[in-house]
C-alpha cells in the first residue's frame, strides 16, 4: 500500500484526517506528483493554514486498492507468476478499499481517526468508512458524493471501458507483455469522462466556440475549436500518468457500489446507532453526483438521527468544482472542522 | 429571562427560555443559527438546525453549527418519532406550504414544540383592512401582498383552534405585545388575540 502523509501524529494519536482520493487521484494530495510535476491534487484545501490545516493534523492519503501508484493493482507483480496481474486481479469493491485503508491505520497505529474525507469516489469510501467502520471515524466529510452509482454514470463509465477494450492495444488486458498501452482508449475513456466532470456553462466560458490557433474553420477533423483541443490534451496526458487496467478495475468498483442494497435497501439502516458528525457538500451545477443523491444521504442520516450538516454550493463548475478554488468550499469546511475540533478536544 | 444575549430576536429569547438545558434540539427555519449559537453557548444544548437559505446554512456551519438546507414541508418526514426534545419552529408556520401537516411533524419529531407566529388578528391589521381596504402592511408584516413568503397567515385564535383539533395540549402561551414585552393576559383569549402583535406556544401531543 503506498501512501503520503503530512504533518505531525499528537500524542492522543486523536488528530489523524484521512483524504480518500478520487478515481483517476492518487496519494500526492498536497505535494508535487512524480509523474506530471504538478502540485497536488488537493493543494488548495491540505496545508499549512488550509482548511485541512497540516500544521493541527496528522494527514495521510493513500493510494486506493486497484490503483497503478504503488498500491496493490492489476500493474502489480502475481507473486505466483512473476507477472504483472493484469486482468488476474480480482474484482474490487469501494468496501474492498476501504478494508485496506483499515489495515493501513492499524499499521500506523490510529484507532480513530479525527476525521474522513474525500470527494466523488472518495466520498463513497467516507460513507463506506462512516457505515461499516463507524467507531473509527468522529467526523465524516463526503462531498460531491452518492450512496449509489446511478445508471447514468455506469453507463458513462461503460462507455470508458469500452473505449479501452475496444482499442486493438489493449490485447485483452495482456497490453505490457505486448510492449505497448491501449493510449487511444484510454484516452477517449477519459475524454469522456472529463465532459461529465465539467458543466454546460464552465465549458462555455472557458471555450465557447473559439477555434485554436486558427483564424477559420479548416473544415476538416483538426481539432478546429478549442474545446477539442482541450479534451484531446486531457486524453494524451492522463495516459501517461494512469493504468488502463486500473481504470477498468477502479471504474468497476464505483458501478458496484450502492450502500442500500447492501441494508435490505434502507439506506438509513447503514447508518443506525451513528456517532460520527456528519458535513455534506454538494455542487449546484454537478450533474454527475448531484445534490438530490447528497440530499438522500441527509434524509437517511436525518432518519438514523446522525449529527449531520448539508450545504449545496452555488458554483457553475460542476462536478470538478471540489478540485477548484472554492471560497464557500473553504469556509464551509473550516467552519466545520474546526468546529469538529473542538468538540473532540483539539482546540488551538 | 435568561441572562443578556445582545441582540438575539425576542421571541428567541422568550424560546430559549422555554428550553431547559442539556436537551437535543432541532430548530426549523435557523436563519443564521442565532437561536442555535444561544442554545449551545448558554444552555449546552445539543442543536440542530434545519434552513431554506443557502447563505444562512453556509454561515451555520461555518460557525461550527449543525444545519442542513432544506424546509419544513420537504424535510421533517423523515426523522424518527421523538428524536428530539424540542422542536422549535420560529416565524415560519405562516410561510409554509402546508401548515397543518408541519405542526403534526413538530410534534411527532420533538416530545415538546415551541412556535412562533406573527397574529393575524391584533387590531393594528384589523383596523388596516377595515379603515383603508388594503392588505395590512405592519413592523411583523411588511410585505406587499405580492411579494410576502407568508402565504398561510392566521389569527392566535385560529391556531389554538388547529391545535385543538390535532390534539395537541398547549403547555404554555405567550403572547407579545408592540415592544415585545410579553402582555399580562391569557394570550390564547379574546384580547390576547387582539393585543399580542405575536405568540410564542410550548405544544405537547397529548
Amino acid at each position: 500500500m503506498a501512501y503520503c502523509t503530512y504533518g505531525e501524529l499528537n500524542e492522543d494519536r486523536s488528530n489523524a484526517v484521512l483524504v480518500c482520493h478520487a478515481l483517476t487521484g492518487d496519494q500526492y494530495v498536497a505535494e508535487e506528483h512524480p509523474i506530471t510535476g504538478k502540485p497536488g491534487w488537493w493543494a488548495l484545501m491540505v496545508g499549512p493554514g488550509r482548511p485541512i490545516d497540516t500544521d493541527r493534523f496528522y494527514v495521510i492519503c493513500s493510494n486506493v486498492l486497484g490503483g497503478c501508484l504503488g498500491t496493490m493493482g492489476p500493474t502489480e507483480l502475481n507473486p505466483e507468476t512473476g507477472k504483472q496481474f493484469g486482468l488476474g486481479f480480482p474484482v474490487i469493491t469501494v468496501g474492498d478499499m476501504v478494508r485496506a485503508q483499515a489495515m493501513l491505520l492499524d499499521h500506523l497505529g490510529i484507532d480513530q481517526l479525527f476525521c474522513v474525507i474525500g470527494g466523488s469516489m472518495g466520498a463513497m469510501q467516507v460513507l463506506e468508512w462512516a457505515s461499516r467502520h463507524s467507531e473509527r471515524v468522529f467526523a465524516a466529510v463526503p462531498i460531491a458524493g452518492a450512496a449509489r452509482h446511478t445508471a447514468q454514470n455506469i453507463a458513462f463509465h461503460e462507455v470508458g471501458r469500452q473505449a479501452i477494450m475496444a482499442d486493438p492495444d489493449w490485447h485483452g488486458g495482456d497490453y505490457i507483455n505486448h510492449g505497448v498501452i491501449p493510449r487511444r482508449g484510454l484516452g477517449v475513456a477519459r475524454m469522456t469522462a472529463h465532459i461529465t466532470y465539467l458543466s454546460e456553462a464552465a465549458l462555455h466560458r472557458k471555450f465557447g466556440r473559439n477555434l485554436q490557433d486558427r483564424d477559420m474553420l479548416s473544415f476538416g477533423f483538426d481539432a478546429d475549436f478549442q474545446v477539442e483541443s482541450y479534451l484531446r490534451h486531457q486524453g494524451s496526458t492522463f495516459v501517461d500518468r494512469f493504468d488502463a487496467n486500473s481504470y477498468l478495475y477502479i471504474t468497476r468498483a464505483m458501478d458496484y457500489f450502492d450502500m442500500a442494497m447492501e441494508h435490505g435497501g434502507t439506506l438509513s439502516d447503514a447508518f443506525e446507532g451513528t456517532q460520527t458528525r456528519f458535513c455534506l457538500i454538494s455542487f449546484s451545477s454537478d450533474w454527475l453526483f448531484p445534490t438530490s443523491e447528497s440530499r438522500a444521504i441527509v434524509h437517511a442520516l436525518n432518519a438514523a438521527a446522525a449529527n449531520v450538516s448539508f450545504v449545496e454550493i452555488q458554483s457553475d463548475q460542476g462536478h470538478d468544482a471540489f478540485l477548484l478554488d472554492e471560497p464557500e468550499l473553504n469556509k464551509v469546511l473550516g467552519g466545520f472542522i474546526n468546529g469538529c475540533a473542538e468538540r473532540r478536544g483539539l482546540g488551538w | 429571562m435568561s441572562e443578556g444575549y445582545g441582540d438575539i430576536r425576542v421571541d428567541l429569547q422568550y424560546i430559549a427560555d422555554m428550553i431547559e438545558p442539556g436537551t437535543r434540539v432541532l430548530d426549523i427555519g435557523c436563519g443564521d443559527g442565532a437561536l442555535l449559537g444561544y442554545l449551545s453557548e448558554f444552555k449546552q444544548v445539543d442543536g440542530r438546525g434545519i434552513e431554506i437559505s443557502m447563505a444562512g446554512v453556509n454561515e451555520c456551519v461555518s460557525d461550527g453549527l449543525s444545519v442542513i438546507q432544506g424546509d419544513a414541508d420537504t424535510d421533517l418526514d423523515d426523522y424518527p418519532d421523538g428524536a428530539f426534545d424540542y422542536a422549535v419552529l420560529s416565524q415560519t408556520l405562516q410561510a409554509t406550504r402546508q401548515p397543518r401537516r408541519v405542526v403534526e411533524n413538530l410534534v411527532r419529531i420533538g416530545r415538546r414544540a415551541i412556535l412562533s407566529l406573527p397574529n393575524f388578528g391584533h387590531w393594528k391589521v384589523r383596523l388596516w383592512l377595515l379603515s383603508a381596504g388594503r392588505m395590512p402592511q405592519t413592523e411583523t408584516l411588511p410585505y406587499h401582498w405580492y411579494d410576502t413568503p407568508n402565504i398561510h397567515l392566521c389569527t392566535i385564535r385560529d391556531f389554538v383552534e388547529l391545535v385543538r383539533e390535532l390534539d395537541v395540549e398547549v403547555e404554555r402561551a405567550i403572547a407579545l405585545g408592540a415592544s415585545g414585552k410579553p402582555l399580562a393576559l391569557q394570550a390564547t383569549g379574546l384580547t390576547g388575540n387582539l393585543l399580542g402583535v405575536q405568540a410564542v406556544f410550548l405544544l405537547r401531543k397529548r
